[in-house]
């Protein structure tokens, strides 16, 4: 029988991003997939019609543009076009519109708040600061603290240099902005409840936090550090959906001459001899390799798709404590025309921007509170947006698409599965919110899909539906991602790998944990390497 | 005419007293002013109805430094010592704990807990060698500061590997997690969690309380005990070991505002217009207090002014005192278990439920509470037969929407007390007088700001490095001859000593590093 | 009920109407969401206005704060590193401010306007760092950016015109003096302030009268050589006087994202406005220790041989370019008026002493084809351009 290099365990954007890198280096590389189609939650559906949703992530522009240029996704047909701004809806009428050119903007907050509108650079500058600081980490293997070893030592002095650099005061501002709140961060620049609660939402969005618990302004960070074309903080969409994404780098891989298979689920990863082996499929068949890579998400990888025995306690405990929360659902809906929304003049450009409904942060606290009382958010903050503005491609002519982020919700219900009907009210309690901002919108819906997180792990497999595969938690972070001393890719199994996003640097379009697995790999095997380094400053 | 020292202490609380003492005992000359008529701060014992005296502030003795108690030779009697905890239960099957030990739980449970003390205590005690020092400037040249930090850095890599990994990975955590991965009983989580976030604004659920749930380990390991007399008895102490060290206490003199000429602190001025020069004044005065009132922003910085008045310190937790003609019923209680802490937290959730109003500025409908009879160990603090009960109620937030009006106030006794009535029956029946402070009575009394126990939230952003603000962790305020010695400060609040220590030892190196 | 928007466009001044009307070039860029004009005719033709008649410039897009209050002397005090109790009801003070770090956040104009009330006047926007500055002061702080309506009348005519508008006792106001007069119904202030390095002013009023001031002054201007001058030629003039831009010559410190971008009074050549025998101001501590330590940059004013002017070059201690580059150039210049080729740049210490020789690495295109020069530079201390009527009190009349 046929002994591959390598095996790559989920057609996720990371798993189709290492299987691309060890193919591009010449290994004989398999990538497996258990749906019929790839990508995982890098996905477009054809769910109704001719609508195309990207029906679980909807945005693009933290895939690294490293990865984007090596791989040259451009010409597998990946295009990202950006899209500008936020808007925020006011129960009062009014509302807070984020517009992309920077004096309107000032504008805008100026009208809101004087004051905040000037505090915005400050803002800016002090957060592209902290970005900078990460983001020259996410190409990059988080160094072990308690090691001794001559790479991790100097890829831990290149972060203390980095944090030196700074100099003192900077660098107490950075201990601060690492453990604050991001209610607490914004607090330090501005006085407007509805300008922080537009900037609140990047804290939230994919935990199971809320906007006044430690640690989220990291998470800000973590939806900040994106860029399209080296615009910091832009967003776009990739035309076609966010399945675009995924073909184009399968279409890498598949060029390097990589293999693909749909529909086949791997039922067990084999181990003998304290050494990989290969897979088993669902289907009984057994495919051998060097080396197994996983794009599951961890908890999937050891605790479902392993044997208990195959891995050391201390470790398997890490993993089952290890932090996945389903938090937030997606609501997917078909539109036979634009929705109108009374408040914004006709022909706004904030149209075209994310949409929000909640707008203050007490609300969007009250959200939470929901969650941990294990139910969805009666009051949700939804980030919606309509693509079909931009990219027409995602519906019929006159037609449009619009894409509902929800958050929060949970998992169960109070402990239990989601019933239909509840599942049905929770599909409901978004709708009605928009409503009340857009009264024409309820009579436009041709069909709407709801899925709640459990539907997520359904279908694709990320335990809790949790978009990042992990909460972005300081415990989870950087050299304790996913479980401390395990946080450079490798399992404690010879020859087995971890590439999803339950690794450094997290969730997120990003495919960097996908790439950064591939040079771990590519460094044990003694290949050459084929994956990026960081661009450097900007 | 103005007296001249070589060292005034603005407040006589715990830490000022330990400073002060320091500073004399090192042979300075030092004056010690107090507003109130008694010394100790939140650290008194004090009448609060006819023949019945409580601990006002603080009510339990667990933080006091063995370095502070061995410096200044204190000599406290204890009414009790490791006093257990008792997290009640509304059927009479309690679940206790002390030390190591529990007890009510299943043999899993038990098993955890012991493995979890064990961690927790180890992990405290490295930090309560932080906690003894003054913590390092970052990012300079001194070697001094490098050292220190060098040491702590070395310090957790003296843990192993593994314990390392899994301190760096706990220290952000939430206590609410890490509970529920260890133990099954409801109690057990309930009580633990509760002990993590007394005297904060902060729920289980809010990472950072594994780490605030370690400072209340950080001074005895936990270990609960009530002197005789109550708290004011610490402070009496202190008192005594500070008047015999030579310093001049002088109580009734609260400090209008501190003195600046020409670019540094030179004395302070009193209420009544006295003055008295020295060109070191410490402040035990919370940092908000000291740099907005008593110095003002006209003598430092914009951008430190603006961190000083952005320190999170809205206080939470309410005290209840009362005066019972008896001891209450409590199902399941035995009579000398009224000497032991007492705890009411159905589980977690209840916790973080009880937090949740107070993120909108609400008090809580359904409290958590911890509970002590001292007068059972202590007879001196009621009328023979007779008992006082002390406890700390949460949450009861600082800035109460609408403010804390007496409807307010009676609707949250009155909330506290069908708390404890869901446990103790008759409780109400055997009220003779009660006294409730909120946050806004503990700031009143006390003068702290927010009335929040530790001078500031203790929470990571206003940790270590950056506390009270960054810049300024090091006890010198960025005014020559200006120090803060108080819970503000490194390592912040409780009966610990801590700060006011390592404020003397950076005082007497002459400001440079120790 | 749909909530119009705020505009989308750039904002117009008030004088916009009068400007648009005597463009001939259609050339505008933004400035703080406000249309300027690059030029109006010829930026030539307009620089020359300012050195040889009147140029009027339009100055509303600048930040304009109104600061009063009983603590409005000691939260200004505070704020900036003169010594602003000098500065009497009737005077103007050119002053910068810092953060707590000693490092510049922007510099302006403080114009004591009566007793108690001042009117801060800066490029940039600074609202949110006055407002923190403002903690533990009874002052207010309002924004009148738009409220009030400025222009800079500059030149060696500049007095004769604003004296033929009717503004008596103009004669005796010196330099960084201001007066108020009865314009149209309203106040009208006239500082004598600029930008240029040259006899000139600087006049303010309400938004709603900007139109007939700007009539007045045109029609009092018109047989003393006034022009409307845009940008360039501003830029030009502010170069030789060797004034300083923000965003050119020096970065706000609260906008560094990098460390080490911005500079403290110091290495901007400001020495002359940190006092240290003033009681506490902001960054104060900072600078004693740089004073102390010494600083990392300088600012020098470079006179360069050739008439290549030196936009973005690196500056080199010696002409062989094989040692390290020492600074670079921020702003440069050819003067038509000193006929020399002037810039500013920013060297490391201890370079760029006054007198000292560096190299500057010119790069220039002609027809399409670029050159490369190593130009010998000489570092000078006074402005390049500091005509003695800038000062004379009274001027005199052209």
């Amino acid at each position: 029988m046929k002994t591959y290099d390598a095996i790559v365990i989920g057609a996720g954007h990371n798993g189709l991003a290492n299987a691309a890198f060890l193919a591009k280096a010449g290994l004989d590389v398999v990538c497996v997939e258990k749906n019929e189609y790839i990508g995982g939650a890098t996905v477009s559906r054809n769910l109704y019609d001719d609508w195309i949703y990207s029906n679980c992530s909807y945005v693009c522009s933290l895939l690294r543009p490293e990865i984007y240029r090596s791989l040259e996704l451009h010409r597998h047909g990946l295009q990202v076009t950006p899209y500008g701004g936020s808007l925020t809806f006011m129960q009062n009428g009014d509302y807070y519109g984020g517009y992309h050119d920077p004096e309107v903007k000032y504008r805008e907050m100026a009208r809101h708040s004087r004051h905040d509108a000037d505090a915005y650079e400050r803002f800016s500058a002090d957060t592209m600061r902290q970005c900078r600081l990460v983001r020259d980490f996410l190409l990059k293997t988080p160094p072990d603290p308690t090691s001794f070893k001559l790479r991790d030592l100097r890829e831990l002095a290149l972060l203390g240099g980095k944090f030196l650099e700074m100099g003192e005061d900077r660098m107490y501002e950075t201990i601060r902005f690492w453990t604050m709140s991001v209610a607490e961060y914004l607090d330090e620049y501005f006085e407007n409840d509805v300008v922080k609660t537009s900037l609140s939402g990047s804290g939230i969005i994919g935990t199971a936090l809320g906007v006044h618990s430690p640690g989220t302004a990291y998470v800000l960070l973590h939806h900040y550090m994106g860029d399209v074309d080296g615009n910091v903080g832009t967003w776009g969409f990739a035309r076609g959906g966010m399945g675009a994404v995924a073909n184009a780098i399968a279409g890498a891989f598949q060029a390097y001459g990589g293999e693909l298979r749909t529909g086949a689920g791997v039922e067990k990863i084999v181990v003998k001899n304290g050494r990989v082996k290969g897979v088993a499929l669902e289907n009984g068949e057994e495919i051998d390799a060097r080396v197994v890579v996983s794009n599951m998400d961890v908890k999937r990888t050891f605790l479902k798709c392993m044997d208990q025995s195959d891995l050391p306690k201390a470790f398997h405990d890490r993993v089952s404590n290890f932090k996945i929360r389903g938090s937030s659902g997606k609501v997917n809906i078909a539109l036979d025309g634009l929705p109108t929304f009374p408040s914004l003049p006709k022909g706004s450009s904030l149209y075209h921007s994310d949409m929000h409904f909640i707008d203050s942060m007490e609300r969007m606290e009250r959200a939470y509170d929901d969650w941990k009382d294990g139910t969805w958010s009666k009051d949700p903050y939804i980030d919606m947006l309509i693509p079909t503005l931009i990219d027409p491609t995602m519906a019929p002519t006159g037609k449009h698409m619009m894409s509902c982020f929800v958050q929060y919700c949970p998992l169960q219900i109070e402990g239990r599965a989601w019933t239909d009907t509840e599942r049905q009210a929770f599909g409901q309690t978004v709708v009605d919110q928009i409503a009340n901002y857009s009264p024409d919108f309820k009579d436009l819906i041709l069909h709407m899909e709801i899925r709640t997180p459990q539907d997520i792990e359904n279908e694709i497999g990320i335990t809790e539906g949790n978009i990042f595969h992990g909460e972005l938690t300081m415990d989870q972070l950087m050299f304790n991602r996913p479980v401390p001393g395990y946080a450079q890719y490798r399992a404690p199994v010879a020859g087995l790998y971890m590439c999803g996003s339950s690794t450094h640097p997290g969730g997120g379009v990003m495919a960097a944990p996908g790439a950064n697995a591939a040079r771990e790999i590519l460094f044990d095997l003694k290949r050459k390497n084929t994956v990026p380094e960081n661009f450097g400053d900007d | 005419m103005t007296d001249r020292y070589d060292a005034i202490v603005v407040g006589a609380g715990h830490n000022g007293l330990v400073c002060a003492s320091l500073l004399a005992k090192a042979g300075k000359s030092v004056l010690l002013l107090e507003a109130n008529k008694q010394v100790g701060g939140a650290a008194i014992t004090r009448p609060f109805a006819d023949g019945y005296s409580v601990s006002a502030g603080a009510h339990l003795l667990y933080q006091l430094q063995p370095e502070v108690q061995k410096e200044l030779k204190l000599n406290i009697k204890m009414a009790a010592d490791n006093l257990s905890t008792i997290v009640l239960s509304a059927n009479g099957r309690h679940v206790r704990y002390c030390g190591d030990e529990v007890s009510g739980v299943r043999q899993k449970d038990v098993d955890s807990f012991a493995e979890f003390h064990q961690r927790m205590t180890r992990y405290a005690d490295l930090l309560r060698t932080a906690f003894n020092k003054p913590p390092p400037r970052l990012g300079t040249t001194n070697k001094k500061d490098l050292l220190s930090l060098a040491r702590f850095g070395f310090d957790v890599r003296r843990l192993g590997k593994i314990e390392m990994r899994e301190f760096l990975r706990l220290i952000g955590m939430n206590i609410h997690d890490e509970l529920s991965e260890r133990f099954d009983n409801p109690l057990l989580k309930g009580g633990l969690s509760l002990d993590a976030v007394l005297g904060t604004h902060l729920g289980p659920r809010s990472p950072n309380t594994i780490m605030t749930y370690l400072y209340r380990l950080a001074g005895n390991r936990g270990r609960l005990a009530l002197p005789v007399g109550g708290m004011g008895s610490v402070s009496d102490a202190l008192a005594h070991a500070a008047r015999g060290a030579g310093v001049t206490i002088r109580t009734n003199m609260p400090v209008k505002r501190i003195i600046v000429e020409n670019g540094r602190a030179t004395g302070v001025e009193t209420e009544e217009g006295e003055r008295f020069s020295s060109l070191t004044i410490v402040s035990n005065a919370d940092p908000r207090r000291t740099i907005m009132k008593l110095v003002g922003a006209r003598h430092v910085e914009t951008r430190f002014t603006h961190r000083i008045n952005n320190i999170r310190m809205r206080g939470n937790a309410a005290k209840l005192h009362l005066a019972l003609d008896g001891l209450p019923t409590i199902d399941g209680l035995t009579r000398k278990d009224f000497g032991e802490r007492l705890l009411l937290a159905v589980d977690e959730n209840h916790v973080e439920r009880a937090f949740n109003p107070a993120k909108y500025g609400e008090s809580s409908p359904s409290p958590v509470v911890e509970m002590t009879f001292p007068s059972f160990r202590d007879e001196s603090l009621a009328p023979t037969g007779k008992h006082v009960m002390s406890a700390i109620v949460q949450y009861a937030p600082y800035d109460l929407k609408g403010g804390w009006t007496d409807t307010a106030r009676e609707e949250f006794r009155q909330a506290a007390i069908k708390a404890i009535a869901q446990y103790a029956p008759d409780i109400e029946q055997r009220i003779i007088a009660s006294e409730l402070l909120t946050p806004v009575d503990i700031e009143r009394e006390f003068h702290i700001s927010g009335g929040h126990w530790h001078h500031g939230e203790l929470t990571l952003d206003q940790f270590l490095f950056v506390r009270p603000v960054a810049g300024a962790a090091q006890y010198q305020m960025p005014l020559d001859g200006l120090y803060l010695c108080g819970a503000g400060t490194h390592p912040g609040g409780g009966v610990s000593g801590a700060a006011g220590r390592n404020a003397a030892r950076v005082i007497l190196s002459g400001g440079k590093p120790v | 009920m749909s909530i119009q928007e705020v505009p989308q466009g750039r904002l117009r001044s008030p004088f916009y109407s009068r400007l648009q009307a005597l463009d001939t070039l259609n050339t505008w860029h933004e400035w703080k969401g406000y249309s300027s004009a690059d030029a109006l005719y010829c930026a030539e033709t307009e620089y020359f206005a300012i050195r040889n008649a009147t140029g009027v410039f339009d100055l509303t897009p600048m930040t304009k704060y109104r600061i009063s209050g009983p603590d409005a002397l000691d939260y200004l005090d505070r704020l900036v590193t003169r010594d602003m109790q000098k500065i009497k009801p009737g005077r103007v003070a050119y002053a910068v401010w810092c953060d707590d770090q000693g490092q510049v956040i922007d510099d302006g104009t403080i114009f004591h306007l009566r007793e108690g009330e001042y009117r801060l006047c800066s490029q940039e926007r600074h609202f949110a760092w006055l407002t923190a500055a403002a903690i533990g002061f009874d002052v207010s702080v309002v924004v009148e950016t738009a409220e009030v309506a400025a222009l800079a009348v500059q030149g060696p005519t500049s007095f004769t015109v604003l004296s033929s508008m009717g503004l008596e006792g103009l004669a005796t106001l010196k330099p960084f003096g201001l007066r108020h007069f009865e314009f149209a119904g309203t106040e009208l202030m006239v500082s004598r302030t600029g930008y240029t390095g040259d006899l000139g002013y600087e006049v303010w009023i309400a938004a709603e009268k900007a139109e007939l001031l700007w009539d007045a002054l045109f029609a009092a201007g018109q047989l003393h050589g006034i022009r409307a001058i845009g940008t360039h030629a501003l830029d030009l003039a502010r170069i030789e006087a060797g004034y300083l831009a923000a965003f050119e010559d020096f970065l706000p410190a609260d906008t560094t994202v990098r460390t080490g971008r911005s500079r403290s009074p110091f290495e901007l050549g400001l020495d002359w406005l940190v006092d240290f025998k003033k009681p506490n101001f902001n960054g104060r501590k900072a600078l004693a220790e740089e004073k102390r330590n010494g600083s990392t940059w300088r600012l020098v004013k470079l006179d360069i041989e050739g008439n290549k002017p030196a936009h973005h070059a690196y500056i080199y201690a010696k002409e062989k370019r094989n040692k390290k580059e020492i600074g670079f150039i921020t702003s440069a210049a050819w003067s038509p008026v000193c006929k020399q080729n002037v810039a500013l740049g920013t060297v490391r210490m201890p370079h760029g002493k006054t007198g000292d020789t560096v190299w500057v690495e010119i790069f220039y295109q002609r027809e399409m084809h670029w050159t490369r020069v190593m130009a010998k530079a000489v570092v000078v201390d006074k402005p390049f351009w500091f005509p003695p009527r800038r000062s004379l009190t009274p001027p005199d009349p052209y």
